[in-house]
């Protein structure tokens, strides 16, 4: 997405960045995450990440060439759509009910609102938000890490044909001699029989067979090589991550017994790759320091709730979706203070612009056009 | 006004059907349309318990126009639409309970139905009995046509079959969202998108030079 | 539709003309209500029996024909005549000799979405509930809706202990709604992973259920043997 009139006041800082740019660089970051993915699970999971990226250019491409949507496909931003979503789906997911998400994902999340830049919602979550309303169960069957025939062979459930129901996981692994138990991901675990993980488990993601993502230690790594570049605000995650922590640590200081310690609470589930990866969204993030707090920070207290007190083990999906339905209040009221106007002077109902107030953004509803200086058609000398 | 041409009685009829279509074009009548669309059963149970309610009420209110004069007139539509309400409500409960139950508070609600009050004022009285009925029975069909497109897609998708009939056999993955609310609001607007494209493609092809006369 | 509608010249109809005007609607819609009553009163009527019916016969398969009645502080009655407040409904269902096949109760506790109505069939023999069916539910379709397909889930209430302790004032035994795979004792019921809350409001609907009506039915369960003529 390459502008190339922009009206602003000087002064001017041509900077090299790009959309493409940066959405490559968040792509390259996500490799390893991805690969990690395939060691934990092997063929499936590899399968569905193919199988979910490929879905989201299809679609991305289909609505580009209808020119419904702006954008295009090499600015990478589906591509991360795809490798987000397959993360935050069940290795054994289907492959045909992974496609469907990446459909949806593209097609309710983005090219609804007008493709890149002008989505409200982050596309995976939208996906993920579908699949896991159209199938509930599927979408809440993991299975352990680190099987040992991983690479040859598939988890029986991905290989299901499209529009019917998935193999029986359960049978498969106990005919592997691993009990039911090893398939429950730790929030279901914790939820409905009480076990809490130990956290540096977590952390790592290799201590045996889990039904863990990849680790949440190589995400805060990727992540603040992300951040370092300037790729990605590092206020966001550290927001969400702090406020869950926090908001956990008071629960459990409370009423300790009831709940499980807030490490457990950081490193379980999806949190530390949505606050990364997901909360981070350009586009459904606000822009404003203070805002990004403020949205990072309800983002965090609404997992924790949600994972407490909701029937669903995991909140974070549905966190970061309110987050970003919220992103335009917030932004609206973290507007920062222009320079110059302290606080003590209270700025004009329509003047909060440090610029001058015919050269703000045309969207804002107040604003004039600037004058135009040239006649759009000369006057042909005769 | 009788003599009608008949032209001009089957444009009135197709007016509901295609051009004035209350599901896809008005999107009128949504509440039940979204509500009861779950299968192709209840969505098509609910057209024709409509249909049956827009028809007669619109016949009545026809032939009743001369009389009523124009401050009472809506209480006297709500009475009148009330009334087949009602009755309808009596013969599905004698039909199929079933159906009753599935259906709900939306077979009452009929009675706000904006399709069937819309048709009353806008059209029935102004129209002699037929044309007022004929035009009723295409509007009753369009919102039946679009009510069953809804029911049809929720049905295949949420349950695996179509008037109960499987169709993928006992192995299907249903998609629970498209029995939930959310799967009406979603097929709605599929519905929707390829409704104006369709139109949008149709207008152009008459814009085309040669395609239509004139602009 | 969008021909402007001319302005009439206001005219004022006289208050006698709208009354009648009204009336005279009114009569006609309220003769074609009152016809279409009596003329679907019966099949509708027929219609529900059938419905209530078919559900009792399905959680007592040995049934043939069925009776309501109704649990009264006072002892049991067959339904009918004047309701007492607080009196439990309950029906009563005979095999195809009349003798006693079971009884079926409705229950209702609160699920995942809504609160879950169930009817379930007690066998005044073994003193056990033999099934149970949905009146009404909004549980998640594909999860909580397996209560009703589960066969592993259904198999606890072949044979579900609810004997009454020895003063006849309640169960013996509360039924209770145990881990998937911990059933040990006739009373437990194994609720089915991923739906326990579910499976909870099951256990919980035929216990509380069971509790009110149970002590009030004992000492009369002989009225109940054979069907009256």
């Amino acid at each position: 997405m390459k502008a190339s009139v922009e009206i602003r006041s000087a002064p001017h800082i041509k900077g090299p960045r790009s959309v493409e740019q940066i959405m490559a660089n968040v792509v390259y970051s996500l490799l390893p995450i991805c690969a990690f993915f395939v060691y934990q699970y092997g063929l499936s999971a590899a399968a569905s990440i193919l199988v979910v990226t490929a879905a989201c250019l299809l679609t991305e491409r289909a609505f580009v060439r209808t020119g419904t949507q702006a954008g295009s496909l090499s600015d990478f931003s589906a591509t991360i759509t795809g490798l987000l979503l397959a993360l935050t789906l069940p290795p054994g997911f289907p492959l045909w009910m992974g496609a469907v998400a990446g459909i949806s994902a593209i097609a309710l999340g983005k090219a609804l609102f007008g493709g890149i830049g002008f989505n409200v919602f982050n596309p995976a979550l939208v996906g993920r938000a579908f699949v896991q309303a159209a199938f509930p169960a599927a979408i809440a069957t993991y299975t352990p890490s680190f099987l040992p025939g991983r690479f040859t062979e598939f988890i029986p459930s991905s290989l299901a044909w499209p529009l019917m129901a998935p193999a029986d996981t359960a049978a498969w692994l106990k005919a592997m001699q691993y009990d039911a138990m090893a398939s429950a991901s730790p929030l279901a675990r914790w939820k409905f029989e009480g076990f809490v993980t130990p956290a540096w488990d977590l952390v790592t993601s290799l201590a045996g067979h889990m039904a863990v993502g990849p680790s949440p230690l190589l995400i805060v790594l990727c992540g603040a090589y992300l951040a370092l570049r300037r790729f990605m605000d590092w206020r966001i995650p550290v927001a969400v991550l702090g406020s869950a922590g926090l908001s956990a640590l008071i629960i459990y200081a409370a009423f300790g017994t009831k709940y499980p310690d807030p490490f457990f609470m950081l490193f379980s589930g999806g949190l530390v790759l949505g606050a990364v990866y997901m909360a981070t969204d350009m586009a459904t993030s606000p822009v404003t320091p203070r805002g990004m707090w403020l949205y990072g920070g309800l983002i965090g207290v609404l997992t924790v709730m949600i994972r407490y007190y909701s029937g669903l083990p995991e909140g974070v999906m549905y966190a970061i979706l309110i987050g970003n339905a919220a992103t335009p209040l917030i932004e609206r009221v973290t507007q920062p203070t222009p320079f110059g106007k302290g606080a003590s002077i209270h700025a004009r109902k329509s003047a909060s612009y440090t610029m001058h107030p015919d050269y703000i953004s045309r969207e804002e509803a107040s604003a004039k056009t600037p004058k135009k200086r040239f006649l759009k058609n000369k006057p042909k000398k005769t | 006004m009788n003599d009608l041409s008949q032209a001009k009685t089957f444009d009135e009829f197709m007016e509901g059907i295609w051009r004035q279509n209350p599901v896809f074009v008005m999107v009128l009548g949504m509440c039940p349309v979204l509500a009861v669309s779950v299968s192709a059963v209840n969505a098509l149970s609910m057209g024709l318990a409509t249909m049956f309610v827009l028809v007669c009420s619109c016949g009545l209110v026809s032939l009743l126009r001369k009389l009523v004069p124009k401050e009472v007139r809506i209480a006297t539509y709500i009475v009148i639409i009330a009334t087949f309400v009602t009755v309808v409500d009596y013969v599905i409960q004698a039909v199929s309970l079933e159906i009753y139950d599935a259906l709900g508070a939306f077979i009452q609600l009929i009675v706000v139905n904006c399709i069937i009050l819309g048709r009353a004022e806008a059209h029935a009285s102004k129209h002699p009995p037929i044309a007022a009925m004929v035009n009723a029975l295409g509007m009753s069909i369009g919102f039946v046509i679009g009510l069953f497109a809804l029911g049809a897609v929720r049905e295949v998708l949420g349950a695996g079959t179509l008037f109960g009939v499987s169709l993928f056999g006992p192995n299907f993955q249903p998609w629970v969202v498209m029995v939930l609310p959310p799967g009406g609001f979603i097929v709605l607007g599929a519905w929707l998108l390829l409704f104006s494209a369709l139109k949008r493609r149709q207008e152009a092809r008459l814009a085309a030079p040669g395609g239509g006369h004139g602009a | 539709m969008s021909t402007p509608i001319a302005p009439t010249p206001p005219q004022a109809t006289p208050a006698t003309s709208l009354v009648k005007t009204l009336g005279l609607v009114s009569t006609v819609c309220g003769l074609i209500i009152v016809g279409a009553y009596q003329g679907t009163y019966d099949a509708a009527a027929a219609n529900r029996r059938l419905a209530l019916e078919r559900t009792v016969f399905k959680v007592i398969p040995a049934a043939k024909s069925m009776a309501e009645w109704q649990a009264t502080p006072q002892g049991i009655r067959p339904a009918g005549g004047e309701t007492v407040p607080g009196a439990l409904k309950f029906y009563v269902a005979y095999d195809a000799e009349g003798v006693l096949a079971g009884i079926a109760a409705e229950g209702a506790a609160k699920g995942y979405a809504d609160t879950v109505r169930i009817l379930y069939g007690y066998s005044p023999v073994c003193q056990c509930i033999t099934g149970f069916g949905l009146v009404a539910s909004k549980e998640t379709p594909g999860i909580g809706d397996k209560i009703v397909t589960d066969k592993a889930f259904l198999a606890n209430f072949e044979a579900l202990d609810v004997k009454l302790n020895a003063e006849l004032s309640a169960l013996a035994n509360e039924v209770k709604v145990v881990k998937q795979g911990t059933k040990t004792k006739a009373w437990e019921i194994d609720a089915i992973a991923g739906a326990t809350v579910t499976s909870r409001a099951v256990g919980k609907a035929i216990n509380d259920s069971a509790q009110l009506l149970l002590p009030k039915l004992a000492p009369d369960i002989g009225k109940l043997q054979k069907r009256e003529p």
